[in-house]
């Protein structure tokens, strides 16, 4: 893929790429002068979601599996890091075991969650993972007493850096006379995971089992009718979006060095869930859009709610964390009247949606009378 | 014995709280197939507008006798009043929309009437009045409130009430034949949005009643009391079979059941080693417990998977 590159690319794209990249590179040296450190930190954020908006997307977007407990996957991948390289058991495993192993046994919850229910209608899907999510929650929360192990809401704390071969992420650096502080280097290490995951997300979309996940998407019955054995298909959906959801959540333990049941209740999976929804299912590009969009916008909205108020009618009459999630609220209620296929649709999506012939129509208006 | 008595009591409580929760969300899915997620803050709405009014009552000198009714009949209206704005505004125009669109706005509702209310009523908690004046009876050793056979037989009369109107009435046939099949139905004369509008009236009605239960039960209402229980009474529907009134109902009290009996013998059965606080995990097993060997859910007939 990466060796074709430059022959798909006519050769001003290919001038966009390099403009684009050097622009991404520079990005945490410009965000860092302009508005401060602390924004750099948010960026860093918003990788991370977009790593996990972009693991739903294949649970959600490619194979219209509704998926709302995903953020427990993310919380096994981080506790399992956070367990094997902290104080809390003494242990400090290696990067290099930890990262997979809490990727595995993300994958193997979403194996042992996936096999009874992927054989039953999707909102059954959609309750089955949100209760699942909800367990593991509690357990995070409770498993603290008679043996210690989650430490319970106190949550672990202290967990090692991200360590590569004695070069810590936890501390700045020094390289050809420029200054690079922690969430520079790690900047620079998600974007580097969300080049992978998009890569692979792109190579999955063209790929027998991509084309296979969306037919499931479309029609199921008809899939089935192709020869497409639809359990295993979906079930391999399921396990690798959790499996990059344990691999983001590993990641973000050791970036965050602190862990807690708080970062992972059903409102995490209700927002990761609405970046692939609001930014356009199925579509890369949607979801990197989605989540860049409800990671930083709520941000400013956070930093900007007070001193406006402020500056119109003297005082703070609101207060700004319930009115950004008041307004968070109605932006998608808005958004999906506007838009209901998202931002910025799959372009498979849209002429399956807009094409002129009557079938669609048509078809649109069976599907809704038989999805009763 | 009695521990086990005061079980079944409190669950048979807890139950008939669900079941009319859970009542909302089998009707509109039944006639939607749409999870309404926002359904849980309505009961929220209801049992916080139901305070506001009756405690302005009692400020203007009113008995209590009279104040909690009032005020759960303007919790009633409120409730019925949202649940239409709800379904106008959020759901009608996105019938035709991909099946996730009307799910987010839902999921948008649910977090707007969520902050609406924390705007209007604060984080905090706050002290609901007695709905009566309680007597306790003594029943076989354990401890029965008047206010718990009360909420237990509102909810009886309530159910009662509901599968006549379903199975008895005009409107009730017209419910059903647009739960079958809407396009027949509109051939047929049935105006489908008055339905689908009256069906979303009755189910937050029935949550507002729920609500005041709720806070009249515990004596506290917050500003996130409703989303716990909305996925509660959601996982009843589906146990009972989602779109199946009877379904709603017997699903609720099995809950309630199971929750209280589950919660008081946990610690008992692992040795001290899980406790009590592992209540709310009950409701999801259980629920998971039910798809895998019975995914109709106990009343609901075989769906066959529909693209």
């Amino acid at each position: 893929m990466l060796r074709r590159l430059p022959d798909i690319l006519g050769r001003r794209s290919r001038l966009a790429l390099t403009v684009g990249a050097a622009l991404l590179l520079l990005l945490p040296f410009a965000v860092d002068l302009s508005l401060g450190r602390g924004w750099v930190r948010i960026t860093d954020f918003a990788l991370l979601y977009i790593m996990l908006a972009l693991g739903l997307n294949i649970v959600v977007g490619y194979a219209g599996l509704l998926d709302l407990g995903y953020i427990a996957f993310f919380a096994v991948g981080a506790y399992t890091y956070a367990l094997l390289g902290s104080p809390q058991f003494g242990l400090h495993w290696p990067v290099w075991v930890v990262l997979p192993l809490g990727a595995s046994l993300s994958c193997l919850f979403g194996v042992l969650l996936g096999a009874p229910t992927l054989r039953l209608r999707g909102d059954y899907l959609a309750i089955v993972t949100l209760g699942f999510g909800e367990i593991i929650r509690i357990f995070l929360n409770n498993l603290n007493g008679p043996v210690n192990i989650t430490n319970g809401p106190q949550g672990i704390s202290r967990i090692d850096p991200v360590t590569v071969g004695g070069f810590s992420l936890g501390s700045a650096h020094q390289f050809a006379g420029l200054e690079f502080p922690s969430v520079h280097l790690y900047y620079y290490l998600f974007l580097g995971c969300t080049f992978l995951v998009i890569l692979v997300s792109l190579r999955l979309e063209k790929s027998r089992i991509g084309r296979a996940w969306m037919a499931i998407r479309e029609d199921e019955v008809a899939a089935e009718a192709m020869g497409i054995n639809t359990r295993n298909i979906k079930l391999l959906a399921f396990a690798m979006g959790a499996t990059f959801g344990g691999l983001s959540g590993g990641l973000f333990a050791g970036f965050q060095g602190f862990v807690s049941p708080e970062s992972f209740g059903l409102m995490e999976s209700i927002m990761i869930l609405c970046m692939v929804v609001l930014g356009g299912m199925g579509n890369i590009g949607g979801v990197v859009l989605g989540g860049v969009l409800l990671v930083l916008l709520p941000e400013a909205f956070r930093h900007g709610a007070g001193p406006v108020q402020q500056m119109l009618f003297g005082k703070i009459l609101i207060d700004p964390e319930s009115l950004r999630m008041l307004l968070f609220g109605l932006a998608l209620i808005v958004v999906m009247l506007v838009r209901p296929a998202g931002l910025w649709p799959s372009g498979r999506r849209q002429r399956e949606l807009t094409a002129d012939d009557g079938v669609a129509q048509q078809e649109q208006e069976t599907v809704y009378d038989a999805s009763r | 014995m009695d521990i086990f008595l005061q079980q079944i009591i409190n669950g048979l409580v807890q139950g008939s709280i669900y079941a009319l929760v859970a009542l909302g969300y089998t009707m509109v899915y039944g006639i939607l197939g749409l999870i309404n997620f926002a359904h849980g803050e309505v009961v929220m709405i209801g049992a916080m507008s139901a305070l506001a009014v009756s405690k302005g009552l009692l400020s203007l000198g009113l008995p209590v006798v009279l104040a909690m009714p009032l005020g759960l009949l303007a919790a009633v209206a409120i409730c019925m009043a949202l649940g239409y704005t709800i379904e106008r505004v959020a759901y009608r125009p996105l019938r035709h929309a991909p099946r996730l669109a009307p799910l987010i706005t839902a999921i948008g509702v649910s977090i707007v009437l969520q902050n609406l209310a924390m705007m209007f009523w604060g984080r905090e908690y706050h002290a609901f009045p007695p709905l009566i004046t309680s007597d306790s009876h003594q029943l076989g050793g354990a401890v029965i409130s008047d206010l718990q056979i009360l909420i237990v037989l509102t909810a009886l009369l309530i159910m009662a009430g509901l599968l006549l109107l379903v199975h008895r009435t005009n409107l009730g046939r017209a419910m059903r034949a647009v739960a079958e099949n809407p396009a027949v139905a509109t051939l047929m004369g049935v105006n489908i949005n008055g339905v689908i509008s009256l069906t979303f009236m009755l189910g937050s009605a029935l949550a507002a009643v729920a609500g005041v239960m709720v806070g009249a039960n515990y004596g506290i209402v917050h500003y996130y009391m409703g989303f716990i229980l909305g996925l509660k009474a959601f996982t009843a529907a589906v146990l009972g079979g989602i779109g199946n009134l009877r379904g709603a109902m017997l699903g609720g009290l099995l809950l309630g059941l199971i929750e209280s009996l589950g919660a008081g013998y946990i610690g008992d059965l692992t040795g001290g080693f899980l406790g009590s606080n592992y209540q709310d995990v009950f409701a999801f097993f259980v629920l998971i417990g039910v798809l895998i060997f019975r995914p109709s859910g106990l009343l609901g007939e075989r769906v066959a998977e529909r693209a």
